[in-house]
């Protein structure tokens, strides 16, 4: 079976980008005809997803995190000033290019940025003036310092999950000896909730596929962690891919899946090779294949396709979407994924964290897994903490962990606020802290992020607003024009020209995107301005101008155009 | 079945009859109650993403055109908060394009503008985005100006459902989407769009015009100057008018 799917949109479209720096209209022409694929489609896709790019970038290609865990605005552009470039734009000799991405799931190791699909961490000023100089130089990313990209996973507290050894095939040789409702009952009885954030009941989802009619049924692992401050599935698929993996072929064997995608996020594309080397040891193990483990009827197989800078994609209809070569565009629900999925046959979509809780719990047992967590939100969840503590990294808890805890085990000091859930979850202060982690309490995908009585939080929402705003995918109109609506009100607050009905107007629009958008970004993208109103209230009053009427629009910036046309920049020229 | 005809949701507490596979919408339509809505056109797959048609259906949100109507299910429509809503949206709508009214030819027939009229729209609300969009008045007899494209994609599913053909696409991400043609060049021109199709016809906003025809029938006596858009059989009317302009 050719797994490398070298042939799907997504991955030719990288290819090309790849070698030649940019996707042109008659490269577009070409792939589309290869894959007889409209034009309109190719382009379409090639202009959604934010690592493609129409114009030529740099043969050093540098996108700089842009999050509030791992990114830094302040040294993006000293790197940019060193380089004597704009971020966003080529250097007119074609030799390098910046731009600022979404995070890339490097929160643990300081600020880091991708370079030509390879993550670059601990960025301070000293290393940027040696990055400057290696691009000056134009030497080959081989001949830098191989320690500027070695990745430690940082773990810093394990339990069930990540403490357990778990060796290849064990879970599908506990499964061999049991019926499949057995296996089932045995996922039922253990509770388990699907860990991307929104806990469904993993053997519900499992037996609503398999009790539908089509003969064609997919298993897709979730792996396009986007939520900013969430790293912990690059440690599971660094780490753990195999019983990942196993989980995937447990699933398969209930629903009976023969082919399974796992949809990995373009930022983790470096982990590409290794997770391939490990689905040929199964292979070769006789793990995945034909007739696994001896056993009559049991095909399944896995591939891998890699997306391109889309956060959308974490949304599994959006995700479906895209791994049929199309724009990630949430579909209408329902119908739900598991009755309607990839090409249209039912599909479990599941996250990364999730299957493999599955194979652990067909290995050890339900018990093994309910013994830990809380009655609502059984096992433990991997959380990925970053900002500001001493010790980031990946912790596992068992459910019902209190904030209080957690921040006391990583070392935070003096904490202003907490998100638990990345920008789409929750914004809390301190009088949450007795809080816990939990479905019924405070829900995560594993997005921790900390930040201390030093940060400008108003700051941090306004950041949030951005990558919304950017991640929208346009579909509807309450998110694509609301979300910009937010971002531009929350420039305006931070910019020191906001007053009272700024505020009514960001508490009013927040309120209509959360409740008439079509899919969970729109309705958990208003969260951070509606937290921060809530919990923070004193932070956007202290910043608003105190005056009677200020105009909606920023008069200096407006006048940007103006200034540009006569070539002027001086004091006159400005308000 | 026989007792097909028993279903009822309730619209505003009034009994509303559905069939089975129906949805909210169509159940409202088929009983000659009006949900604001752009991007559904009977006939066409729904798509669900202008949000107009947004309702509460036993107090949870829901796009009327595509949630499966089912009983016991009691919805909320026309209230005066979400024609609030909705009011908000079509204000959305208007700022995030380039609209002036005056001087485009759809004024009138335009079903963004007739919706304003409806929900008591005077002013635009938010701060104006803007956007720079490209025209292509490449094609002969027809002009594609999408500074005033709403991105409801009724052009789109028309061209691939009504005409058998693929002529447009929605490109691009958040405030960057836009509508692309599906040729070689990227224009209409090179497209096989024919003044026949219903692509051609189906625009709900002045993006997509017929050449040569302007200003034939008198400001004052145009579509929504006569109807209001809330008569729910004028999606007919619309379509034969500008489909047979001449006559």
């Amino acid at each position: 079976m050719n797994q490398q799917h070298s042939d799907h949109l997504l991955h030719l479209l990288h290819a090309h980008q790849r070698q030649h720096h940019f996707i042109s209209d008659q490269a577009m022409i070409d792939i589309a005809s290869r894959l007889k694929l409209p034009r309109a489609q190719v382009e379409a896709v090639t202009e959604f997803y934010s690592f493609f790019s129409r114009k030529p970038r740099g043969r050093f290609d540098i996108l700089f995190s842009n999050c509030t865990s791992c990114g830094d605005a302040v040294l993006m552009q000293e790197l940019c000033d060193r380089l004597g470039i704009k971020a966003g734009e080529t250097r007119h000799d074609g030799v390098v290019s910046i731009t600022d991405t979404s995070c890339i799931g490097m929160c643990d190791h300081g600020v880091s940025a991708l370079i030509n699909d390879r993550p670059l961490h601990s960025i301070d000023s000293n290393k940027i003036s040696q990055i400057a100089a290696l691009v000056e130089a134009e030497k080959p990313l081989d001949a830098w310092p191989t320690e500027w990209f070695e990745i430690d996973n940082h773990i810093q507290r394990t339990d069930l999950l990540l403490s357990t050894p778990f060796e290849a095939g064990s879970a599908l040789k506990v499964m061999r000896d049991e019926s499949i409702d057995e296996t089932l009952e045995k996922i039922r009885y253990s509770d388990l909730r699907g860990r991307g954030g929104a806990g469904f009941s993993t053997a519900q989802k499992w037996k609503f596929c398999r009790e539908t009619e089509e003969e064609t049924r997919y298993v897709i692992c979730n792996a396009d962690e986007g939520e900013p401050g969430t790293f912990k599935d690059r440690l599971l698929l660094t780490s753990h891919a195999n019983t990942v993996f196993e989980g995937m072929a447990v699933c398969a064997r209930i629903i009976n899946a023969k082919q399974g995608y796992i949809y990995l996020r373009a930022e983790y594309r470096y982990l590409l090779d290794s997770l391939e080397a490990t689905l040929a040891a199964r292979r070769k193990d006789g793990l995945l294949g034909n007739a696994i483990l001896g056993i009559e009827g049991f095909d399944f197989d896995i591939a891998i396709v890699v997306g391109a800078g889309a956060y959308i994609c974490g949304e599994e209809s959006a995700l479906i979407e895209s791994l049929e070569e199309k724009c990630g565009n949430p579909r209408i629900r329902p119908p739900f994924p598991v009755i309607s999925g990839y090409l249209g046959k039912p599909t479990v979509v599941n996250n990364v964290e999730t299957l493999a809780a599955a194979a652990g719990i067909v290995l050890h047992g339900e018990r093994w897994f309910r013994g830990a967590g809380t009655w609502q939100s059984r096992g433990t969840k991997i959380l990925s903490i970053s900002g500001d503590c001493c010790k980031a990294g990946i912790y596992e808890y068992p459910f019902g962990v209190t904030i209080n805890d957690i921040l006391n085990d990583c070392g935070a000091e003096r904490t202003q606020a907490v998100q638990i859930g990345g920008p789409s979850g929750t914004l809390i202060d301190a009088s949450h802290f007795d809080h816990c982690i939990a479905f019924e309490d405070l829900a995560t995908g594993g997005s921790f992020m900390i930040f201390d009585d030093s940060r400008d939080l108003l700051q941090v929402i306004r950041n949030f607003t951005h990558f919304f705003a950017h991640e929208s995918c346009g579909f509807c109109t309450p998110c694509r024009v609301g979300t910009t609506l937010m971002k531009n009100g929350m420039d305006k607050v931070c910019s020191g020209h906001g007053t009272a009905h700024d505020l009514d107007e960001l508490k009013s629009t927040a309120a209509l995107v959360s409740r008439r958008s079509h899919c969970g970004l729109g309705i958990t993208a208003p969260n951070p301005i509606r937290d921060g109103l809530k919990n923070f209230p004193e932070l956007f009053e202290q910043r608003l101008l105190h005056q009677k009427m200020e105009p909606e629009f920023n008069l200096d910036a407006s006048l940007e155009e103006a200034r540009q046309l006569t070539q002027r920049d001086d004091a006159e020229a400005h308000l | 079945m026989n007792n097909n005809a028993d279903k009822i949701i309730k619209i505003d507490g009034v009994d509303v009859p559905f069939k089975d596979g129906q949805t909210i919408m169509d159940a409202a339509l088929a009983a000659d109650i009006y949900i604001p809505h752009l991007c559904h056109k009977p006939g066409l797959s729904p798509h669900g993403s202008c949000k107009l048609c947004t309702v509460d259906v036993n107090g949870r949100p829901a796009s009327s055109c595509t949630m499966p109507a089912s009983e016991g299910q009691e919805i909320a429509n026309n209230t005066p908060a979400l024609n609030e809503v909705r009011k908000s949206i079509t204000q959305m709508l208007f700022i995030e394009g380039n609209h002036l009214c005056p001087s485009c030819e759809k004024t009138g027939d335009c079903t963004l503008q007739a919706i304003g009229y409806h929900l008591g729209m005077l002013d635009g609300h938010f701060p104006q985005f803007y956007p720079r969009r490209e025209v292509d008045a490449s094609h002969g007899s027809l002009v594609l100006d999408r500074d005033r494209c709403i991105m409801c994609e009724l052009c789109v599913r028309a061209s691939r459902e009504c005409d058998g053909k693929n002529v447009f696409t929605i490109s691009g991400r958040g405030t960057n989407r836009h509508l692309i043609v599906n040729s070689d060049s990227g224009k209409l021109v090179d497209s096989d769009i024919e003044l026949e199709d219903m692509a051609a016809h189906i625009c709900p906003v002045g993006a997509i015009l017929i050449k040569d025809h302007g200003y034939e029938v008198p400001i004052g006596r145009r579509t929504f100057d006569i109807h209001s858009v809330a008569e729910t059989d004028l999606d007919d009317v619309i379509l034969t008018k500008v489909r047979h302009h001449d006559e």
